[in-house]
């Protein structure tokens, strides 16, 4: 089972982790039995784990704790038990599909209500809500859920053709009606996971706003994977109903909510089978400490005290750990891009850069756009034309209107006033996602990357952007698959020069490469200009001047706007240069005209107009 | 029109609305000045209601069981927070929700386990016996004498908040906690101080609330949801927000239950569902705040 988390992607380990929940499955009941386990229990920890497949691509892989998980198993468990006992259907098959879907609608709903905020909030509103459907329960919804008394009866109903059939009131026999949907819900998981799909929710959980900025509607992103987790959370209660024959409507209990969250901690977050073992050991544990005869009644403090000690020396968690251990041991050779792309990948050329017609097409325009804060006016009606193909500078002394001017390009900050326009359309105003899409990107002052990913998973996540657009949900696609993909990652390494580092986590670069990672970052969404916060801030000489090869050697295919301090850098590369000064622009030009511009120096030191 | 319920319902939604912005307060304010939200603050709000338990029946004096209470939970609440919260402040939120989440469970069932899961009763102090003339309503004296306690509290935490340097510092924690660290402000006393106080809050809560409800191990978790939604509706942080949202609230549950009790507690969150439409950083939130 650990090796679903080392997701080999060699053509031969693709299948393994499946062969080995296979094994597993088959092998289970007889080995539980051994140290005590019974089918009921066995029935019991697989439903938790569907449940849990589905929190962990919530919590694990996108970094949304949920603690309202509760309303979507008790939907879906109630909706399935109800259709059966009052007879829409016979046939559990359909019952269990429709109160899926049932509770993925809720998901939905629930779902776009409780990301309007994110992070504490977002926990605090999803155990609200979840409380709110335990109370729909119990009350209002009462004569179709019996309220307190819950649902009891669901038929007994069998699954099968002619005389091949399974009685589903028996754990035994349910066990494998469960197995089988465990396995296709592992499946189902792991594809979603090592999709693209699967890769922009990881960048969410370690960088949302980056994301966001790539180009990603990150919105819909969390949104779907809510909606996924509660179409999980409504197979395992639908089956949690089939298999007791009674819906309680303690499903709906925070308690619920809470164990499948301690669950996930305790077996690992963020490795599909920890979930699973988490239900392991909760049940397991339950059933052994109860048996003790001091330890049985305080049996749930117990696993409480187990939960806080792992969540604050073992925050992997079980699977985690051995994850972990397991990669110390074999070494890193998971999910390592082909070796033959690296190099196949054509460098962009670094053959030396001609000076771009400066009376060419203009890209991006701002006319007259200003920023105000309360009564600080920080850009002052400033107007400025690029041409396609130059590189531009942006200069002016501390507290120019620089950062804000350049924040206001990117769609970061709306302007007060003025109009913006990129190839000939309006951008005013837009977000900072459909500015990325129609191609004009901004790089980071301060490397904004994904500290968890590798280098090449980092620039997965601006390539992803690029191919699929803002919102993609192919779920079932190996992101690994795409060529043109993969060929986007190897180019924008190889232009940053950092082909060599592709494995390395992006957490463990030097300064000088994480600066490099971050312009790789933007080159690979493909942008038809550049926006430049900064690149060599903190950048020792030597890096400086490979920078500004490097930056050269890009702009051959894209047009840079630059905001930076280092005169050398800015002489050394801009074709043009605009000057701001208090929140104006002083001046706009080639870079002899800004040095023999009276103003500019007048602005930078200071004296007085007078030579 | 029933006047007479109206008014009842009126003042049962004040009574409930008092207390729930006590328990809010406890919550908002740690989480202003620390930026740890407590998952566990409906377990020291049980706990306080333990301790008033525990000291009535040793001393059969409500005061003493109030102030015990009360001393228990800023006790615990300190102990926590050198024990556990303090390593939490760098970690992410999440696992700073885990925690105090995991926190609650062992409170909760270690305190299951000492008195069992059968519900215990603090009788209401002899000077909160019988029912007031208030004019229009025979109302229960006891319950107007937790709005003037509740009441005189809150003025206090408004002193506290507003008029001392300590106040100040968790202010302007609520309003950008790395300028105060930068400051060089020593926030590790204030944040156990913080920590302190607003456990105590809790505490204080579920003692002077534990004769109007039953004291049982679970009786924390509905509070805590009940807390989040006011905070939710308020906007985290705000001291107003958490008096405001709090009476809203209040006055939500009783009032729906006058028309239609099967939906009172629904009608809660589906106020909250609005807010969040409508206003998703609450009445009193400051938008840009996460």
């Amino acid at each position: 089972m650990i090796v679903a988390k080392l997701s080999t992607r060699g053509p031969f380990g693709r299948w393994l982790p499946e062969a080995v929940a296979v094994v597993a499955l088959l092998l289970f009941p007889s080995a539980f039995a051994l140290i005590g386990g019974t089918a009921d229990m066995a029935d019991r920890i697989l439903i938790w784990g569907i449940f849990g497949f589905g929190f962990d691509i919530l919590f694990g892989f996108t970094g949304l704790l949920s603690f309202g998980q509760a309303a979507f198993f008790g939907s879906g468990g109630f909706m399935t038990a109800y259709l059966l006992i009052a007879g829409y259907t016979q046939n559990a098959g359909i019952a269990l599909i429709l109160g899926t879907l049932f509770a993925s609608l809720l998901g939905a709903i629930i779902g776009a209500l409780s990301l309007r905020r994110s992070g504490i909030y977002f926990a605090m509103l999803t155990l609200a809500f979840g409380e709110m459907f335990y109370f729909l329960d119990i009350s209002p919804l009462k004569q179709f859920t019996g309220g307190e008394n819950g649902l009891s009866g669901v038929p007994a109903t069998h699954i099968g053709i002619g005389n091949w059939f399974v009685e589903l009131h028996t754990p035994e026999g349910m066990y494998w009606v469960i197995a089988i949907l465990f396995l296709l819900g592992f499946w189902l998981a792991r594809r979603i996971v090592n999709s693209s799909f699967g890769a922009v929710l990881l960048s969410i959980r370690e960088n949302g706003e980056r994301a966001r900025t790539l180009g990603h509607d990150i919105q819909k992103y969390k949104l779907a994977a809510f909606v996924i987790a509660a179409a999980y959370a409504g197979v395992g209660g639908s089956l949690f109903g089939l298999f007791q024959g009674y819906m309680p409507p303690d499903a709906f209990y925070l308690d619920t909510s809470g164990q499948l969250v301690v669950q996930t901690i305790m077996g690992g977050a963020g490795t599909l089978i920890g979930p699973t073992v988490g239900a392991l050991i909760w049940i397991y544990l339950r059933t052994a400490l109860q048996q003790l005869p001091i330890v049985g009644p305080v049996w749930k403090m117990v696993l409480g005290i187990i939960f806080v000690l792992i969540v604050t020396l073992f925050r992997r968690g079980i699977c985690g750990g051995i994850a972990l251990l397991w990669e110390r041991m074999v070494g890193k050779q998971a999910a390592q891009p082909p070796a033959a792309q690296v190099v196949a990948a054509t460098p962009v050329e670094s053959a030396p850069r001609k000076r771009a017609p400066l009376d060419g097409k203009v890209i991006l325009e701002a006319k007259d756009i200003t920023k105000r804060y309360g009564g600080l006016t920080a850009v002052d009606r400033v107007s400025f034309e690029v041409v396609e193909g130059e590189i531009r500078a942006l200069i002016g002394p501390n507290g120019a209107g620089k950062t804000t001017f350049f924040n206001m390009l990117a769609g970061t900050i709306p302007p007060t006033s003025g109009e913006m326009f990129f190839r000939g359309e309006r951008i005013t105003n837009a977000s900072s996602t459909a500015i990325c899409q129609r191609g004009l990107v901004k790089s980071f002052q301060i490397n904004q990357l994904f500290p968890g990913l590798t280098v090449w998973d980092n620039v997965r996540i601006a390539a992803i952007a690029r191919v699929y657009g803002k919102f993609h949900p192919s779920m079932l696609r190996d992101a690994a698959d795409s060529e043109e993909i993969n060929t986007l990652i190897a180019q924008s390494l190889a232009a940053v020069h950092l082909s060599e580092r592709a494995h390395a986590p992006a957490r463990e670069l030097a300064y000088g490469e994480k600066r490099r990672l971050e312009i790789g970052l933007a080159l690979a969404t493909r942008p038809s200009a550049l926006l430049l916060d900064e690149p060599t801030a903190g950048m020792s000489p030597s890096e400086r001047q490979d920078t500004i090869r490097l930056l050269k050697s890009i702009a051959a295919g894209v047009t840079i706007v630059i905001v930076e301090h280092d005169m050398d850098v800015v002489f050394g590369l801009a074709d043009r240069i605009t000057v701001l000064f208090n929140g104006r622009k002083i001046a706009d030009g080639t870079p002899d005209a800004i040095k023999a511009n009276a103003e500019v120096r007048a602005a930078y030191l200071g004296n007085p107009v007078q030579q | 029109m029933n006047w007479t319920l109206l008014w009842a319902q009126l003042f049962n939604g004040l009574t409930l609305g008092a207390l729930l912005v006590l328990v809010a307060m406890g919550l908002t304010i740690i989480f202003g000045a620390l930026g740890v939200i407590n998952f566990a603050h409906g377990a020291f709000y049980m706990v306080g209601a333990y301790a008033g338990y525990v000291a009535y029946n040793a001393t059969h004096s409500f005061v003493i069981a109030v102030a015990a209470g009360a001393v228990a939970l800023l006790l615990v609440g300190v102990a926590i927070e050198r024990g556990l919260i303090r390593y939490y402040y760098r970690r992410p939120h999440e696992d700073q929700i885990l925690v105090t989440f995991g926190l609650g469970i062992i409170l909760v069932e270690g305190v299951r386990a000492w008195f069992g899961g059968i519900s215990q009763r603090l009788p209401v102090p002899k000077w909160g016996e019988g029912a007031t003339n208030l004019g229009f309503l025979y109302y229960p004296t006891y319950r107007i004498e937790v709005l003037g306690i509740v009441a005189a509290t809150l003025v206090v935490l408004y002193v506290v908040l507003y008029r001392t340097r300590l106040g100040l510092i968790v202010r302007a924690g609520i309003e950008d906690q790395l300028m105060v660290n930068i400051l060089g402000i020593n926030v590790t006393r204030t944040f156990l101080v913080v920590f302190g106080l607003g456990s105590m809050a809790a505490g204080f809560a579920g003692v002077i609330n534990a004769p109007i409800v039953t004291v049982v191990p679970d009786m924390g978790s509905l509070v805590l949801v009940q807390s989040f939604v006011v905070i939710v509706i308020g906007g985290v942080g705000s001291f107003w927000g958490a008096l405001v949202g709090g009476l809203i609230a209040g006055e939500i549950i009783s009032l729906t239950a006058m028309v239609q009790p099967a939906y009172s507690e629904v009608m809660l969150f589906a106020a909250m569902a609005i807010v969040l439409i409508l206003r998703p950083q609450g009445l009193f939130g400051v938008q840009g705040r996460q």
